[in-house]
């Protein structure tokens, strides 16, 4: 499905600043595998998706997604296979459009837009389905601009956004990290309930490690632009948090110091 | 009698150079590009304007020659920023400062004068036996709502959503789907071929061509669209924010024309509105701190 082979990014080489944020990293995603990425501040989870999604080129090796080789595609050639929520809230919406329109343009993911009017009635009726299964009460809202919104209330309706046209990837970086526990909790469920439903092929960076034991089938964790652990199956339902800590420190030879990092 | 003369030609200089403001308006704030081409793509709507009329061609057809003029300049831009990477503001820069020789080599002067030659306003003008005055107020008013119709029409499809959304979170569109690269560009183009529109227009209706008359014209754009948010907001409906840069543009000219009268001079203008826009942009950003201070000093002094 998802193929990354020798994938290695070094930002501002040649100067003071060079950080190796990915390093000839491996990656073999199956189709309908849904991954928690677990790993240190600065580990590269961002970058890789960034790789992914292309949002900078890779220094070398190469990406293949659904059998293509997309390593020289422009991000919004990509985007036509990939959906994606960010950490940050305002990333993932306009802010001055309203939360139809917002969807109206997700709707349009990867396809020709042309001089046909943005959003048809008919749109308008599914959308107002859709956002109704939100449970935010937002299907009373459509023509209110996004800005007016919650964080959670933005994260969810990128989630649907992003989900909106099949993606045949789905990219979530750590969108839940920036809402308060409840609201993270909401959007996580709206999450875990769409991806099964879709049955999607699912890259979820996470900060919490009992999310990402729970969640999905296959577990990574990171660490300086590495892959350190992968763990799916059975072994990975079986995993404790105590367990990830011992691998951190195996596999980076570092005791686990980071407050980011949440043990709950 | 001299100042509802005055008033009569503020309105319709309000009017003509409102297509300019329209044309800043789509870079400005649907793009959060603040594009300096502007000035040179305005004299170069009155420089093709002025050549196709010396030789004969009809008014209207200047009038659209001249606007594709303004489209090819701001493909330029669009070109510059996207594709070279140039910032915004320089991309600007440089087409305009390349446009001024451009507009040279297309009049073969600095200026030409047009008095003898046939324009829209004298035609309309001999059909109608209307005062000068008024004819240019029915042809302004009439292109005016014909490009805020089709304005209106165009932001509202498919493309034209994602150009609006462009300027609103970048990073969102391309994750969409759509190339930015594009839509700037199609945006920068459809901007200076209003902005070249509006220069013909005031070149047939004043009757010469000057390849200086565009200096300026970006902050008298500003003025235009500061003025009419200040007075009906910029949170409006997309079709009442379009007009409002146009009452935004007359009620500039009116001022002018006040000021004027006043015997201050030309020349003063330029500082005027150059302080105008200032205090403008400025106003917004005191009274959010304002709010903001006074927030502060409710919620902190509750807590005591
Ligand atoms: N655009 C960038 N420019 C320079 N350095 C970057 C950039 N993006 C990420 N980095 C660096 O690359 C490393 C990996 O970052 P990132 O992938 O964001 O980590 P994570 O998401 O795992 O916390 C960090 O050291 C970070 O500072
Ligand atoms: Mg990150």
């Amino acid at each position: 499905m998802l193929q990354i082979k020798n994938v290695s990014k070094t930002f501002n080489p040649g100067t003071v600043n060079e950080k190796k944020a990915l390093d000839r990293l491996n990656l073999h995603v199956e189709e309908g595998d849904f991954i928690t990425i677990i790993g240190g501040n600065g580990a590269g989870k961002s970058t890789l998706m960034n790789m992914v999604a292309g949002v900078y080129p890779i220094d070398c090796g190469t990406i293949y997604l659904d059998g293509k080789n997309i390593s020289l595609q422009a991000e919004y050639q990509r985007a036509q296979m990939i959906g994606r929520v960010f950490q940050d809230p305002m990333l993932g919406t306009a802010a001055d459009m309203a939360i139809q329109e917002n969807l109206a343009m997700a709707n349009r993911r990867g396809k020709k837009r042309g001089l046909k009017w943005g959003i048809t009635p008919k749109e308008k009726e599914i959308f107002h389905e859709q956002l109704k299964r939100l449970g935010l009460g937002l299907e009373d809202r459509m023509t209110s601009k996004v800005g007016l919104l919650s964080g959670g209330q933005r994260q969810a309706l990128t989630l649907l956004m992003a989900t909106l046209i099949k993606p045949k990837l789905l990219l979530l970086d750590e969108h839940t990290a920036a809402l308060d526990p409840r609201t993270a909790k909401k959007v996580l469920d709206l999450t875990n309930e769409i991806v099964n439903e879709q049955n999607l092929t699912t890259l979820m960076v996470t900060h919490n490690m009992q999310d990402a034991i729970h969640i999905g089938n296959r577990l990574i964790m990171m660490h300086e632009g590495k892959i350190i652990y992968d763990v799916k199956g059975e072994e990975k339902k079986q995993l404790k948090v105590s367990d990830l800590l011992k691998k951190f420190e195996e596999a980076s030879g570092e005791e686990f110091a980071n407050d980011r990092m949440m043990l709950g | 009698m001299g100042i509802v003369l005055a008033m009569q030609g503020a309105l319709s200089q309000g009017i003509l150079w409102g297509l300019m403001a329209l044309g800043v308006y789509i870079t400005f704030r649907l793009l959060d590009i603040a594009d300096l081409t502007v000035d040179g793509s305005f004299a170069t709507g009155g420089a093709v304007c002025a050549v196709c009329l010396v030789n004969g061609v009809n008014p209207i057809l200047a009038l659209i020659l001249s606007t594709i003029a303004g489209f090819i300049a701001g493909w330029i831009t669009g070109v510059l920023h996207t594709k070279c990477q140039i910032p915004a503001i320089l991309a600007g820069i440089l087409t305009q400062i390349g446009l001024y020789s451009i507009n040279l080599r297309i009049m073969g002067r600095s200026n030409t004068p047009l008095l003898q030659y046939d324009n829209v306003f004298s035609q309309l003008e001999e059909l109608t036996g209307l005062s000068s005055n008024w004819v240019v107020l029915i042809i302004g008013l009439i292109v005016t709502i014909l490009v805020i119709v089709a304005l209106y029409w165009y932001f509202g499809t498919e493309i034209g959503s994602s150009i609006r959304a462009t300027g609103n979170n970048e990073q969102m569109v391309r994750a969409l789907g759509v190339n930015t690269n594009v839509t700037k560009t199609l945006g920068l183009m459809i901007s200076n071929g209003l902005i070249a529109l509006s220069g013909a227009l005031v070149t047939q209706q004043q009757g010469y061509a000057d390849v200086r008359m565009g200096i300026g014209a970006i902050v008298i754009g500003l003025a235009s669209i500061v003025i009419g948010e200040v007075i009906f907001g910029h949170k409006g409906a997309f079709g009442t924010r379009l007009t409002s840069i146009v009452v935004g543009s007359v009620i500039y000219r009116i001022i002018v024309a006040v000021v004027l009268q006043m015997g201050l001079n030309t020349d003063d203008l330029k500082l005027l509105t150059a302080i105008l826009v200032a205090i403008a942009l400025t106003v917004p950003i005191v009274m959010n701190k304002q709010k903001q201070l006074s927030m502060y000093k409710k919620l902190t002094g509750k807590e005591k």
